[in-house]
């Protein structure tokens, strides 16, 4: 999968305009067994082909499930966790290539917030520290006092807040402190992994709101990793979602909402509930069946088979489907579907089990087909 | 499996009655913290009511509460839980354990911390079958494999031999469900049962708890944060703050027109997977440990947006307001929109 | 393992939540457990003993105020004037016991140090180097503890050469793996932690992140070990002088030296086995009570 470029974003790539561009990315974690001389025996396959660009100034969501590698994709971007295969080409440096001082220098280019903030700051070091601690690491001198007031200005803390400790703030301040922290160095790309999912459902937006004003005054690129689609839709220009360590489908935020193509973003975007009781009744559901395979033994062909409703006899348990365009859509429109054109046109339906429709009209399920 | 023909869904009685509940935490040297003040609620036979609020809102102690769940060192539960006419607060405890399981279950938000880690599922469910049901050996495990064939786990037989460890978090709480339904409760209590959950598992999970109240004509009480789960499935929703109920009303009514500030606020600042994009989100300033003590006034006052100064005043009363009950001196007008 | 867990535990290992009031909490809790002001109040006694030994004790350690009374069949016991008796030279069991606190409390903070240290410096190496560097160190570990500490500790002694340092030493070196296996699966546990990861991300160099961040937080166990660890120097300290692996000079009380010196008038004289047994089990006890509390009010997974 991995040498595989598919062709559109090809030309875009030499474009000053893409900031990231992560080429069959590849992140296998080894399964070692054996009492005493170890050995592999297989490996996860986290992360396995991906192909993302990220503009500059943009913000990409990557939206998944838990299990779906998003999150270990993200940290293969910063080096964080090492990829097994792969190009991860930031403006014109192959981050994949640094090593030692040249990776640590380049980490001052890309910053990371992560989900929990509690974890996320060490409990025994103040405010003042743990904004300063990037500034001293790379030897910024000047007057850290100074910076660390404007940096807690920025994201909306008093200046008081510098002498405390992370334990005397409320989750969404703490949260504050995080992404203050990820733009104390000035970085050109913020991978947020769930930046508000930790949080409480009323402080949310204050984040969201946060991330996008800073966007907007520093001119941040961003790549928001979240499971929530309805705050990814909110904040992100374009969004990928994974599927068992692949990209199913790619689009500009509205053309995927608008007209999700992928069978997993259409079950995705039903399953997400909408507090509008009206919405709530009226919508149909596509149910999906099980859980997700595990990533060390990934299904054939298409990763979603086993699970999808709209699955056919042929192609899709031998061919894995690549990230391609569908006519009748933008070019920046890609799904990883062999049928994609057939479902959208009504050519083929979902398996009726996994269709529930609105409440009036739902009885309950006589024979639900039996796996035994 | 029995299936009753649904009911009416509203006779009068209720099944359970909440009355002025209130739950007091006393540390040792440590202040005492009210985490539920005077909440009362109704839960009628086949109905679903809605419990939703934030961390430190209440919602899940007013559970616990309920079923005589809190440690008793420290602890002062006040008020009444009426269970067909029974007060759960005061009734022995050997009763009270009788009525645990058999007539009202629950399900907890951690399906594994909830399932023994070192007995396999099978006999977790038919030990349930054999306390309450008077079911034996080979009958309790035809019933217990029934049951999870029921909530929706293939191949139950094989899952019977399985420990909680070899399940998935959704079929650990499907294994959960199908142990709470096992005696066949006419309430069921759900404290966030799908939070620790991928959003396509909680539609499964939702989907089956929306179809076992169908079926089985069980009431379902719905403990969590999340009001997109409440929006498609509660009959009547109480928002809570701080440990009291702000509001109180039908889910069409609530989310139609939220009146309480707090509720109003709650809508504008989550966004929404069907709003047009670029749609502003509006937070509540603050966060939710931001409180007021109830008796110098309005929990809420010191993040909303509406606040007199009566607010600070003095602690509002829970008014019945025609379709609805609130607990606010400024309510947003109706159709207002929400200020930002 | 379950199917969608594999991933979640590669890629984000939730450490426990490290309450940030951790050590304020836990000195709250401290406070007010009887048990730990106990043990607080033992060690204090012993401390204060120590220091001001020539003040309380009425005669010199060396000094035979009975040296006349003494036969061998007659050791007089506690009376008003020598309130433990005398011993077997005429002198005041009383002052020795008193004087012998200093040198118990000398070896016991002494080896515990050293034993601190060198375990330090092995758990920072396993614990902040991983792989081969760790694995080395973690066989050395496993092997020093496979053979028991005691008769460990007799063998260095007695390889060293009878003598305060010896024994110091050789305690020092029984307790080092024991420190140095903890500090290393502390430090195994916070270096997959979000703030390590939040500070590798942002290009910290590599010893401020393990003496900065990890170093410190993974501290407080090791501090209620040594706790623990004292009282265990004290009565190994005891034992090898008991076994005459201690001090040269005969002059300085040690309370293990006194126990052995007592053998042969066990019979006739009890009270000179008695009060410095007594002194050993009661610093001990001190120690232990404080650090075992300590341990509960710092670890939530002993709290009960």
């Amino acid at each position: 999968m991995s040498d595989q470029v598919p062709a559109p974003s090809a030309e875009k790539r030499a474009s000053a305009d893409v900031l990231l561009s992560v080429r069959g990315l590849e992140v296998h974690f080894p399964i070692r067994s054996g009492i005493v001389v170890e050995r592999q025996v297989g490996s996860v396959k986290a992360v396995d082909g991906v192909d993302l660009d990220i503009p500059r100034g943009a913000t990409v969501g990557l939206v998944g499930e838990s299990g779906c590698g998003k999150s270990t994709l993200g940290r293969a971007i910063l080096r964080l966790v090492e990829p097994t295969a792969g190009t991860v080409t930031f403006g014109d440096v192959d981050v994949r290539a640094l090593a030692g001082e040249d990776l640590r220098r380049m980490r001052r280019q890309m910053q990371m917030v992560f989900q929990d903030p509690m974890a996320s700051l060490d409990p025994r070091q103040n405010v003042q520290s743990v904004l300063s601690e990037p500034l001293r690491a790379h030897g910024i001198g000047g007057d850290h006092r100074a910076r660390v007031r404007e940096l807690l200005d920025v994201v909306g803390l008093p200046a008081s807040a510098a002498n405390r400790y992370p334990h005397e703030f409320s989750g969404g301040q703490r949260q504050r402190i995080g992404i203050a922290r990820a733009i104390a160095l000035e970085p050109q790309l913020i991978v947020a992994d769930e930046p508000v999912s930790a949080l409480d459902v009323s402080i949310q937006a204050q984040v969201v709101n946060l991330l996008e004003e800073l966007q907007d005054r520093l001119g941040l690129t961003y790549l928001v990793i979240a499971h929530d689609l309805a705050v990814v839709r909110h904040i992100a220009d374009v969004v990928a979602v994974m599927y068992l360590g692949g990209l199913v489908e790619q689009a500009p935020s509205d053309d995927l909402y608008a007209t999700p193509l992928h069978p997993y973003t259409k079950a995705l975007m039903s399953a997400v509930p909408i507090p509008d009781p009206v919405v709530e009744d009226t919508r149909q559901r596509i149910l999906l069946q099980g859980d997700l395979p595990s990533p060390a033994d990934p299904p054939t062909g298409c990763r979603f088979h086993t699970r999808c409703p709209f699955r056919q006899p042929t192609r899709c348990a031998e061919e894995r489907p690549l990230l391609r365009t569908v006519a009748g859509h933008a070019d920046a429109h890609r799904v990883a579907c062999h049928w994609a054109e057939d479902i959208e046109a009504g050519r083929i339906l979902p398996a009726a089990s996994a269709v529930v429709d609105p409440d009036p009209v739902r009885e309950p399920d006589p024979q639900p087909d039996p796996a035994t | 499996m029995r299936v009753t023909d649904s009911e009416p869904l509203l006779r009068s009685e209720p099944l359970l009655d909440v009355r002025d509940l209130s739950v007091t935490f006393t540390r040792k040297g440590g202040p005492t913290v009210r985490a539920v003040d005077g909440v009362s609620f109704t839960v009628r036979p086949g109905e679903t009511v809605g419990l939703v609020g934030e961390s430190g809102s209440g919602k899940s102690v007013t559970s616990l509460a309920v079923m005589r769940l809190l440690p008793r060192r420290g602890v002062q539960v006040g008020g009444q839980v009426l269970f067909d006419g029974d007060d759960l607060l005061t009734l022995p405890r050997d009763r009270m354990r009788d009525i645990r399981g058999r007539d009202i279950a629950m399900v907890f938000q951690d399906p594994m911390s909830s399932l023994n880690p070192v007995v396999p599922i099978g006999i977790q469910v038919t030990e349930v079958l054999e306390r309450h049901q008077d079911l034996k050996g080979e009958t309790a495990r035809a019933a217990a494999e029934e049951l999870l064939f029921r909530v929706g786990i293939p191949d139950p037989r094989r899952r019977l031999k399985e420990y909680p460890h070899q399940l998935s978090g959704g079929m650990r709480q499907r294994a959960l469900i199908a142990m709470a339904l096992a005696c066949k409760p006419r309430l069921l209590i759900a404290d966030e049962p799908t939070t620790a959950l991928d959003v396509t598992i909680q539609a499964q999970i939702i989907e089956l708890l929306k179809e076992l109240v169908q079926d089985t004509g069980a009431s379902l009480v719905m403990i969590t944060h999340d009001l997109g789960v409440v929006a498609g499935l509660c009959d009547t929703v109480h928002v809570m703050y701080s440990g009291r109920i702000v509001e109180s009303a039908g889910r069409r009514e609530l989310f139609g027109e939220p009146r309480h500030p707090y509720t109003g606020g709650l809508l504008a600042s989550v966004p929404r997977l069907d709003a047009p994009r670029g749609a502003p989100l509006h937070p509540i300033p603050g966060s939710p440990t931001d409180v007021l003590s109830w008796h110098k006034g309005c929990a809420f006052a010191p993040r909303c947006p509406n606040r007199l100064d009566a607010c600070i005043g003095g602690p509002p009363r829970l008014e019945s307001l025609g379709d609805r009950s609130l607990r606010c001196l400024n309510p947003l007008e109706q159709n207002e929109e929400v200020p930002a | 393992m379950s199917l969608s867990e594999v991933e979640a535990a590669t890629e984000s290992e939730q450490v426990e939540q490290p309450a940030g009031n951790l050590r304020k909490e836990a000195w709250k809790r401290l406070k007010r457990d009887p048990i730990a002001l106990v043990g607080f109040g033992l060690i204090a006694f012993f401390v204060l003993v120590a220091i001001f030994a020539p003040l309380i004790a009425p005669y010199a350690p060396d000094a035979q105020p009975g040296r006349g009374m003494i036969t061998p069949t007659n050791i007089p016991g506690p009376s008003a004037e020598h309130w433990f008796g005398l011993d077997a030279s005429g002198r005041d069991e009383f002052s020795r016991v008193v004087y012998g606190a200093r040198q118990s409390l000398l070896v016991g903070v002494v080896a515990t140090l050293f034993g601190m240290a060198g375990g330090l410096l092995l758990g920072v190496l396993a614990g902040a180097f991983g792989g081969k560097v760790d694995t080395v160190v973690m066989r050395i570990v496993d092997i020093m503890l496979s053979i028991p500490g005691l008769l460990m500790a007799i063998a260095i002694a007695a390889l060293l050469g009878a003598g305060l340092w010896s024994v110091m030493i050789a305690i020092a070196i029984i307790n080092v793996p024991v420190f140095a296996r903890l500090l290393r699966g502390q430090m195994l546990a916070q270096r997959g932690s979000d703030y390590v990861l939040a500070a590798v991300s942002l290009g910290v160099r590599r010893r401020p992140i393990v003496l900065g961040h990890i170093l410190p937080n993974s501290i407080s166990p090791v501090i209620v070990q040594a706790t623990l660890t004292l009282a265990t120097a004290i009565i190994e300290a005891a034992g090898l002088s008991f076994l005459g692996l201690g001090g040269a000079d005969p002059r300085v009380p040690e309370w293990g030296r006194m126990l052995a010196d007592t053998q042969r008038y066990l019979a006739s004289a009890p009270h000179l086995a008695f009060f410095p047994g007594i002194a050993i089990v009661i610093a001990a006890l001190g120690f232990t009570m404080l650090g075992e509390r300590l341990r509960e009010a710092i670890d939530p997974k002993y709290r009960r």
